[in-house]
C-alpha cells in the first residue's frame, strides 16, 4: 500500500503535469499560424497511408461479397442411375466448408444450355444427353482471399475424392491475383507510413527546435533556479503531444472527407455492376490507431530534439 | 559554508579570470566581493552558483564539493542557492506571481503552500499586492526586488548577488542592500559582488577586495561580528 507521502507526491505530480499541460496548449494557440502550419503537415503526411489503408480495406470487403465467383462446378460421371447420383450428391453435401450445394440432372442441364447457347436445333438432333449430372457447390463465404483460395483447393481435393466426381472445376487464379494486388497496396500503404512517420517525426522536431530556440532565455533561468532538464523538457514535449493530436484529427478529417466525396460515385459505379458495394471511412479502431501513433510520433520527435538542443543551453554562456 | 582552495579559472580565450585564490566565508556571514570590473568578481559568483567551473583548485559550498557534481545533480544543488542577478533575469511573459513561485514549482512544493509563501516573499521585499503585474510594470528598483523574492522563495541557506545595484539610483541601492542584511540577519549567508565601495562602506561587512584574479586586501567586519 502506498503511504500518505508518497500519494501526495503523485497526487502533485500528476497536477504539475495537468498544468503544464494545458499551459503548453495555452502557447501554442498564442501563435496560430504557425501551429496551424505544422497540424496541417503533419495532418497532410499522415492522411496519405490513412488513405490507402481505407482504400485496401474497401477493397477486401468488396472481395468478400464477390463469392458467387468462387462458386465450384462438380461433374459426376456419365451414365450413373438416379440412385447413384442423389448418393454422390448427399456425399457432396455433407463436406464441411460448403454454404450450398445445388444439384442440376443431365437433363435439366440440356435444357439451360440449349436455352443459353443458341444451338437449339442442333441440340434436338442428339440422340442422348452428352451432359452429366453436376453439383453446383458454393463455398462458405470468407473476407481473406488468400485463406479463400487455400481453403477452395482443399474442398476441390475433398470432392474429386468422393466416388462418382468425374472432375471439379473452379477458378482461384483471380483471387489470386486479386488477393496479391491487395497486398502491395497494404504493403505500400506501410511503407509510405513509415516514410510519412519519419516525416511527421522530422517536421515536429524542427518545429520544437525553433520552438526551444525562441526560449533560450526562459530555458536558461528556468536552469538557473535549479530546473532539471526533465522540467524543462516538460513543456516542449506536451507541445509535441498537441501537435501530434491536432494533425492526427486533421488526418481524421482529410480521409473522411475524402471517403464522403468518393461515396457516391463510387455507389453509382457499384450499382451499375448490379453490386451493393458502399465505400467505408475508417473504423473506430482504425481512427484510434492512427491518432494514437500521431500523439507517439509528436511526443518522440519532441523528445528526440529538445534533448539535443537542451544540452546545448547551459546558462555558463551568458554573463551573470 | 564556502570555501575557495587555490581556486584558478581560466576561460576557454584564455583568459585567467581567477589565480590561485583561497578564501573562506562562514556559514551566515555576510560579504562584499569588490574589484573593478574584470577583476574576478563575476566569476567568483559563477563558480559558486556552478554555473563556471574552476580549472584548478577545490571549491566547496554546503559541505560540497561543486567540481564532482554530476550533471544530474546540479539542479538540486542549484536550488540551495539563491541567485540574484544586475539584470534581473525575470520571465517577461509570466506574472510576478508566476516568476516568483518558479523555484517553488521547480522543486515541487505542493500547491496549496504556493501562495503563502509567494505573498511572504513578496510581502519581505515590499512588493505585496504586485503579484498580477508584469515585470515590464515594474520599475527597474522593482524588478530587482522581484529578482530578490525569487532567490529567497525557497529560503536558500546561501544568497549570491551579482552586481544588484548597479542599475539602481543611490537610495533604492540602499534600499536592497538594507534587503539583503535583513536576510543574513535570519541567518542566510549572502555574499554580494558590488563595486559601490561607497555603499559598501557605509554598511560595514566584511570586505573581499580582488585584483587581477587575486586576493587584494580582506578587511574584517566593522559593526558586526
Amino acid at each position: 500500500m502506498l503511504n500518505v507521502g508518497t500519494t501526495n507526491k503523485i497526487l502533485r505530480f500528476g497536477e504539475w503535469h495537468a498544468q503544464t499541460l494545458v499551459a503548453s496548449l495555452g502557447r501554442l494557440t498564442r501563435a496560430p499560424f504557425g501551429t496551424a502550419l505544422t497540424v496541417g503537415i503533419i495532418g497532410i503526411a499522415l492522411a496519405l497511408p490513412m488513405s490507402l489503408e481505407v482504400f485496401s480495406m474497401n477493397a477486401r470487403s468488396a472481395a468478400g461479397s464477390w463469392q458467387t465467383a468462387l462458386d465450384l462446378s462438380v461433374y459426376l460421371k456419365m451414365g450413373l442411375s438416379e440412385k447413384e447420383v442423389s448418393a454422390s450428391y448427399a456425399s457432396i453435401a455433407k463436406q464441411p466448408g460448403i454454404a450450398t450445394a445445388q444439384l442440376i440432372m443431365p437433363a435439366d442441364a440440356l435444357k439451360e444450355f440449349r436455352r443459353w447457347s443458341g444451338l437449339g436445333i442442333a441440340i434436338d438432333e442428339l440422340k442422348e444427353n452428352p451432359l452429366p449430372a453436376t453439383v453446383v457447390v458454393r463455398p462458405q463465404p470468407t473476407h481473406d482471399g488468400q485463406a479463400a483460395s487455400v481453403s477452395i483447393n482443399l474442398l476441390a481435393h475433398n470432392l474429386e475424392a468422393i466416388p462418382n466426381v468425374e472432375h471439379v472445376r473452379f477458378d482461384t487464379g483471380w483471387v489470386q491475383r486479386f488477393t496479391a494486388i491487395l497486398d502491395s497496396i497494404r504493403r505500400a500503404a506501410w511503407v509510405l507510413g513509415a516514410l510519412l512517420s519519419l516525416g511527421v517525426l522530422l517536421v515536429i522536431g524542427n518545429t520544437i527546435r525553433v520552438d526551444v530556440e525562441g526560449r533560450r532565455n526562459e530555458i536558461e533561468v528556468l536552469k538557473l533556479v535549479g530546473g532539471s532538464n526533465s522540467f524543462v523538457r516538460r513543456p516542449f514535449l506536451y507541445a509535441g503531444i498537441w501537435y501530434g493530436l491536432g494533425g492526427g484529427l486533421v488526418a481524421l478529417t482529410l480521409v473522411h472527407a475524402l471517403v464522403l466525396a468518393l461515396k457516391g460515385p463510387l455507389g453509382r459505379v457499384a450499382a451499375a455492376y448490379g453490386s451493393k458495394f458502399e465505400l467505408l471511412g475508417p473504423n473506430l479502431g482504425l481512427s484510434l490507431a492512427l491518432l494514437a501513433s500521431s500523439v507517439l510520433l509528436g511526443w518522440l520527435g519532441a523528445w528526440i530534439f529538445t534533448n539535443h538542443q537542451l544540452r546545448s543551453i547551459e546558462p555558463g554562456q551568458t554573463q551573470i | 559554508m564556502i570555501s575557495f582552495n587555490g581556486i584558478t579559472k581560466r576561460y576557454p580565450s584564455g583568459r585567467e579570470a581567477l589565480s590561485d585564490l583561497s578564501l573562506e566565508i562562514a556559514a551566515g556571514e555576510m560579504v562584499f566581493l569588490t574589484g573593478h570590473s574584470g577583476a574576478g568578481k563575476s566569476t567568483a559568483l559563477k563558480l559558486i552558483g556552478r554555473i563556471e567551473l574552476p580549472t584548478r583548485g577545490q571549491l566547496i559550498v554546503n559541505g560540497q564539493s561543486v567540481g564532482g557534481l554530476r550533471n544530474a545533480m546540479i539542479p538540486a544543488y542549484r536550488r540551495r542557492i539563491g541567485m540574484v542577478f544586475q539584470d534581473h533575469k525575470l520571465l517577461h511573459d509570466r506574472s510576478i506571481w508566476d516568476n516568483v513561485a518558479l523555484p517553488l514549482i521547480i522543486s515541487g512544493t505542493p500547491r496549496r503552500e504556493l501562495d503563502k509563501r509567494v505573498r511572504a516573499a513578496l510581502d519581505q521585499v515590499g512588493l505585496l499586492g504586485r503579484e498580477g503585474s508584469f515585470p515590464v510594470e515594474l520599475s527597474s528598483g522593482e524588478q530587482q526586488r522581484v529578482g530578490i523574492a525569487r532567490a529567497v522563495v525557497s529560503k536558500p541557506p546561501i544568497l549570491i548577488a551579482d552586481e544588484p545595484t548597479g542599475n539602481l539610483d543611490p537610495d533604492l541601492a540602499l534600499e536592497v542592500m538594507l534587503l539583503f542584511k535583513r536576510f543574513n540577519e535570519v541567518g542566510v549567508t549572502v555574499v554580494i559582488a558590488s563595486h559601490d565601495v561607497h555603499l559598501i562602506d557605509q554598511l560595514g561587512y566584511r570586505r573581499i577586495s580582488l585584483t587581477g584574479g587575486r586576493l587584494a586586501t580582506s578587511t574584517q567586519s566593522q559593526v558586526h561580528a
